[in-house]
């Protein structure tokens, strides 16, 4: 590891500085520091301020940044209302691993490729401009959809595909007294010419929480496929809720991991659904919207087939067709 | 860096660097050898600590950022003299060959127990609102943080269950 130095924030502001490296539960940033894939000369630490509860408001249910992802899977409200999320975080890392990382680390973790975390590398995302040595390369773990030129790299969270699903919001803080609010699409970007601009958050920008609205109708469920049957990375997974009334789907969310740079969503392929009787058809026309335009890099083409197959399953699961 | 670490009830005042990792301070500065450094990356849960009765992965936790917490090791768990419960299951059932995972899964294991009895919902259970039953998927799946290279998983997973009545620190992880 290189030489930083370290500061416990007291307050809010003592973590909004421009210069300084925020750390929460430390399982992603202190891994890639290890590896000098991340070089921060600062370090802030800021778990001992607070912002660890999950509040109950009128129409959401805020979470603060650093409630733990065990925290989370464990609240009754979570597991009663927004059962997708439980599941999501319940199929992530590992019973320690949970323990500590936190809501607002668990967004802003960084991809798993490994020509990201091996510096002698080139890799875009790290240095901008080396190139990507990923095309070409060992690609099972790569990108179908939204990926560019530049970078193939996926998002490896789990929750975050859950919440992408449940229209969450991150609330972020400057230090000019400022809060944003922003939608998990404005929040993440798609790689395109700057892989290594992975979030709109601004150097000095402290996540404070995350605002989850009232859960949609309908049932809900996470799966996730990969290669091992626990503590793997998703290859696929999808986060969907899904409500039928009179025997014809009402409402349909649906978001996957795995797939791209951020958990992906495709508003066509959910608004195809809607209005219709389940059946195996229809999700194979949902999914024929969702993949047109997938593309495969060799050692990931086996995903196109697999996110059909597994949005087949949800959908058959949760509208009982 | 001035840090006090609370290491199985006794207090100490170490002065590192801020790079070193709690398992490194434990290792290395107080020469508690028990928990043991596999990937050194969270991978594998040789490190497992407790942390205010929470179990971690000591080598992605910098010992600066636990100043005043509470530490349990291995070595608080039980003695050669005086086994816990969890250690004397470990060795009626064999649930090691070479032993280097050992402390990583005792410790855990006290960990899950603890969110076990606390009614954590895991991966495998069918209900996240009903208290799941205690199975040996159950068991499994929340030892999924702890690997061992020997493969003692049958021996690992039965004197989990064995132990689990008995395995109890009095006091359950912070909530
Ligand atoms: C072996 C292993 C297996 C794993 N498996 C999975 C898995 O299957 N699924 C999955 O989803 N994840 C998995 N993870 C990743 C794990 O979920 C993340 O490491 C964790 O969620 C990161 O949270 P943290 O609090 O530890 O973040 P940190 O490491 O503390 O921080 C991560 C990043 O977030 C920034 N940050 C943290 N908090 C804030 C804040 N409040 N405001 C602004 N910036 C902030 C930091 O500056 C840093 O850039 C795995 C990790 C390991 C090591
Ligand atoms: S040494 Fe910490 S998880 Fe392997
Ligand atoms: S007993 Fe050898 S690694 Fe588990």
């Amino acid at each position: 590891m290189k030489p930083f130095d370290y500061i416990r924030a007291e307050t809010p502001a003592d973590a909004m500085r421009a210069d300084a490296r925020i750390i929460a539960g430390g399982t992603n940033l202190l891994d890639l520091m290890k590896l000098q894939v991340e070089t921060p000369s600062t370090l802030v630490d800021v778990t001992r301020l607070g912002m660890t509860e999950i509040e109950r408001a009128e129409n959401s249910t805020r979470i603060g940044a650093l409630v733990t992802n065990s925290d989370l899977a464990a609240d009754p409200t979570i597991r009663q209302r927004y059962p997708m999320l439980s599941r999501a975080l319940l199929a992530g890392a590992s019973g320690q691993l949970r323990n500590k990382a936190t809501t607002g680390g668990n967004l802003l973790q960084r991809t798993r490729c490994p020509y990201f975390t091996d510096i002698s590398q080139p890799c875009n995302k790290r240095e901008p401009g080396s190139g990507c040595r990923a095309q070409g390369g060992y690609t099972r773990l790569h990108a179908i959809l939204g990926a560019s030129e530049h970078c193939i790299a996926t998002h490896p969270s789990d929750m975050a595909v859950a919440m992408r699903a449940l229209d969450a919001r991150v609330e972020i803080e400057s230090n000019d007294g400022a809060t944003r609010i922003l939608t998990f699409d404005e929040f993440y970007n798609l790689p395109g010419d700057t892989p290594e601009k992975e979030t709109n958050l601004a150097p000095g920008e402290l996540i404070v929480a995350v605002h989850l609205p009232d859960p949609p109708a309908g049932r809900q469920t996470y799966r996730k496929v990969r290669d091992r049957s626990s503590y793997a990375f998703a290859l696929v997974s999808m986060a969907a809720a899904v409500a039928v009334e009179q025997g014809r789907i009402a409402s349909a969310a649906m978001a996957f991991g795995g797939v791209a740079h951020r958990p992906w969503r495709s508003p066509d392929a959910e608004a195809a659904l809607v209005g219709r009787e389940p059946s195996a058809e229809l999700f194979d026309e949902a999914a024929d919207i969702l993949l047109a335009d997938a593309r495969g890099q060799g050692g990931n083409d086996f995903k196109i087939p697999l996110t059909r197959r597994v949005v087949k399953a949800v959908l058959t699961e949760l509208t009982g067709a | 860096m001035k840090t006090t670490l609370t290491v199985n009830g006794e207090t100490h005042e170490l002065d590192i660097d801020p790079r070193v990792t709690l398992l490194d301070a434990l290792r290395h500065h107080l020469n508690l050898t028990g928990s043991k450094k596999g990937c050194d990356h969270g991978q594998c849960g040789a490190c497992t600590v407790l942390v205010n009765g929470r179990r971690i992965n000591s080598c992605l936790a910098l010992a600066v950022m636990h100043d005043t917490d509470e530490i349990t090791t291995v070595e608080g768990i039980g003695t050669p003299e005086n086994l816990s419960p969890l250690q004397s299951a470990f060795v009626r059932h064999d649930g090691y060959q070479c032993g280097y995972c050992t402390p990583g899964q005792i410790v855990s294991a006290r960990g899950m127990l603890s969110e076990f009895r606390q009614g954590w919902p895991s991966h495998v259970s069918d209900s996240l609102t009903e208290a799941p039953d205690f199975t040996d998927a159950e068991i499994r799946e929340r030892m999924s943080g702890n690997l061992c290279r020997c493969s003692a998983y049958p021996g690992i997973v039965r004197a989990i269950r064995d132990a689990a009545p008995e395995e109890t620190d009095g006091k359950e992880a912070a909530e």
